[in-house]
């Protein structure tokens, strides 16, 4: 299972830069996923990885070989693509072994391998079938079958569950994290959608304008975004964001914003020492509201409430802005009376106003 | 009710003249009377065509002139869609430049080709002489003359054929075709397994459609070599020109018009057999989808 290294990779239509430098390592054995907004250069480095899609500039290595430049075929992968790409005039069975009969494999080993994936995906009684008899899951499966029974080194996924209704989606989505658990390969997965992303990456890299913002796991992404782009990217309900600056008083700092001050850990003073007074943007979490009082309770409006069973999210306003709050609830709550809560310290964000960039 | 008008209007303009035609076969007919005058003969007129071998080496001259034309334009019409569907620079003008030759009405073809192959003026042959070589007679001996006719109609039909290949390639779902270079198709593969078989429908239509058409060739050869040198270029549709005009036998004409019908509606026939086939494995496969959802 090969490493994938990225150095200074380049694509470019005519006087269009998409892809302007990006520098990345994959390594073996890894899920990565690559996620951003829509146009933000993500399939086309699949496709440049995949060989589809000409290089402007920089280099690709798969296990150290430069394949810059080569053909497809000459890279060993498998691509699952976003339409499934299924040949529609073969049958499933004709669609699997495809690759494997372009390679003049034995007949017997054909057969078997492709039994043994049709199998490991409930798809053997559909084997004669062609894809226009298929439904889009069992369409999907095929599209995963195709690259399993190649038995690549590395997997590539161009959003694979984009075109199945949410309730399939969630399903496929449990099934590849299944299955890519059981074999161990090399995996890129492109989506624009952050909660696959979290799910299924074992490393994120999330994607602006052709430009890398943060590489990181799920975890670091959503504990520490590096910028105020990654942590309004990552996390349901998004990061809410508040025009504050920073300011000390009696020894403690706060963050203070428009009618309101929220006290900062002790442990961050030294870092946080040079910004004092300087302007900063103070991202909260949704999720890290709490109910309760004490000295620090911010007494919030509810202005409307959504009750989604073990959750409700919240509308409030903080600062004369729009917020949103997740907390849990056990019955729904009331809008329209004030209400009392707490923020985590971990769960208070701050960004540079000029760079972004986290503090 | 309200296909009425349309009726009318279709048995007018349509089965009319078919009529007429059928009718006229069955007549002993000459240009110089009206048709109430002429004399029922029955089915002497085709009886007539079936011992007749001119007749029958004219069929046989369209039926060779449309296989081997239609079969050379597909090779050429599908291998240059091939080769030019790809987005290079001053590819659109390429594209106009080869579609030309069937913007050109027939008889100016016929004309233009007609005075390339002549025997003393002609390019080929001034070509052929200043380099030395014994000049061709390319429309006054009978092998000659026939690949010289087929020469003149795949310049002039290759076309329709490439348009119509482009753009079913272009229409094929791209990701499939990427999918083949991941499995590992090299580009003679894709075509064979991947674009050839995807692009059938298509082709199976147009083959039909030139197949009609080059049975009703007349303008081209009838300016070249009007059916010379002796029969070897006469297809059908000049032999009827030449029996209404030349020999004046309308009803003889009429009845080898019929004959030439029967062979088309035959063609059509096929084309429509075929097209419903499609329509119904269509449905079935539709069906098939929505009961699995």
């Amino acid at each position: 299972m090969p490493k994938i290294e990225l150095t200074n990779l380049q694509k470019s239509y005519g006087a269009v830069s998409v892809i302007d430098g990006l520098n990345l390592t994959m390594e073996d054995g890894e899920f990565t996923v690559l996620v951003g907004p829509s146009g933000c250069g993500k399939s086309t480095t699949l496709r440049m990885i995949a060989g589809l899609e000409t290089v402007t500039g920089g280099e690709i290595r798969i296990g150290g070989r430069d394949v810059t430049h080569l053909e497809p075929k000459e890279r060993d992968l498998a691509l699952v693509f976003q339409d499934y790409a299924l040949y529609p005039h073969m049958n499933v069975a004709k669609n699997m072994s495809f690759a494997l009969r372009l390679a003049r494999y034995d007949k017997s080993k054909i057969n078997s391998r492709v039994n043994e994936v049709a199998e490991m995906l409930g798809l053997t009684e559909y084997l004669n079938r062609k894809p226009a008899e298929l439904s889009g899951g069992q369409r999907q499966r095929v599209a995963m079958g195709r690259a399993l029974v190649r038995d690549a080194s590395t997997f590539l996924f161009d959003e694979p569950l984009s075109n199945l209704d949410a309730k399939l989606r969630a399903q496929m989505r449990a099934e590849l994290a299944l299955m890519s658990k059981r074999i161990q390969k090399n995996m890129v997965y492109v989506t624009h959608d952050q909660v696959e992303a979290m799910t299924l990456g074992d490393r994120i890299v999330v994607m602006k304008s052709g430009k890398i913002m943060q590489v990181g796991t799920p975890e670091e992404l959503y504990r520490s975004p590096a910028n105020l782009f990654v942590a309004g990217f990552i996390g349901s309900p998004t990061m809410n964001f508040l025009d504050g600056e920073l300011f000390e008083e009696n020894g403690r700092l706060f963050a203070k914003g428009n009618g309101f001050a929220l006290p900062l850990p002790d442990k961050r003073k030294a870092e946080l020492a040079t910004h004092t007074g300087r302007k900063i943007i103070i991202g909260l979490r949704p999720g890290n509201f709490f109910m309760g009082n004490g000295e620090n309770a911010l007494e919030l409006p509810i202005i409307l409430s959504e009750y989604i069973g073990a959750q409700s999210v919240l509308m409030s306003e903080l600062g004369g802005q729009t917020i949103t709050i997740e907390v849990s609830s056990e019955a729904p709550i009331p809008s329209g009376a004030p209400m009392e809560f707490l923020i985590e310290e971990e769960g208070i964000h701050l960004f540079d106003s000029k760079t972004e960039e986290a503090l | 009710m309200f296909l009425a008008p349309a009726a009318a209007i279709l048995a007018i303009a349509l089965l009319y003249p078919i009529g007429y035609m059928i009718y006229a076969s069955f007549l002993d007919w000459n240009p110089s009377q009206r048709i109430g005058e002429a004399d029922w003969v029955g089915m002497r007129n085709y009886l007539k065509l079936l011992n007749d071998a001119a007749f029958w080496e004219s069929t046989w001259v369209t039926v060779r002139f449309a296989s081997i034309v239609v079969t050379l334009e597909m090779i050429f019409g599908v291998g240059l869609a091939m080769i030019l569907d790809r987005n290079l620079r001053g590819m659109s003008i390429l594209r106009t430049i080869f579609i030309l030759p069937m913007m050109i009405a027939p008889i100016v073809v016929g004309l233009m080709w007609r005075y390339m192959y002549h025997p003393q003026v002609g390019i080929f042959n001034r070509t052929l002489k200043s380099l030395g070589f014994d000049t061709i007679p390319f429309l006054s001996e009978s092998n000659w003359a026939f690949a010289s006719v087929i020469i003149a109609d795949i310049w002039q039909w290759t076309p329709f054929i490439f348009i119509l290949s482009l753009a079913a390639l272009q229409s094929l779902p791209q990701s499939a075709i990427e999918a083949s270079r991941i499995d590992g198709a090299s580009g003679w593969q894709q075509v064979l397994y991947i674009k050839l078989p995807l692009m059938l429908p298509v082709l199976i239509v147009t083959v039909l459609l030139r197949l009609i058409d080059a049975f009703k060739v007349l303008e081209v050869i009838l300016v070249m070599t009007n059916g010379g040198p002796g029969l070897s270029t006469e297809v059908l549709a000049l032999r009827i020109s030449r029996t209404a005009s030349e020999f004046r036998e309308l009803g003889e004409a009429a009845a080898m018009s019929n004959a030439l019908l029967f062979l088309l509606m035959l063609l059509t026939v096929i084309m429509f057999g075929y097209t419903k086939l499609q329509e119904k494995r269509a449905a079935k496969l539709r069906q098939a989808a929505q009961e699995e959802i």
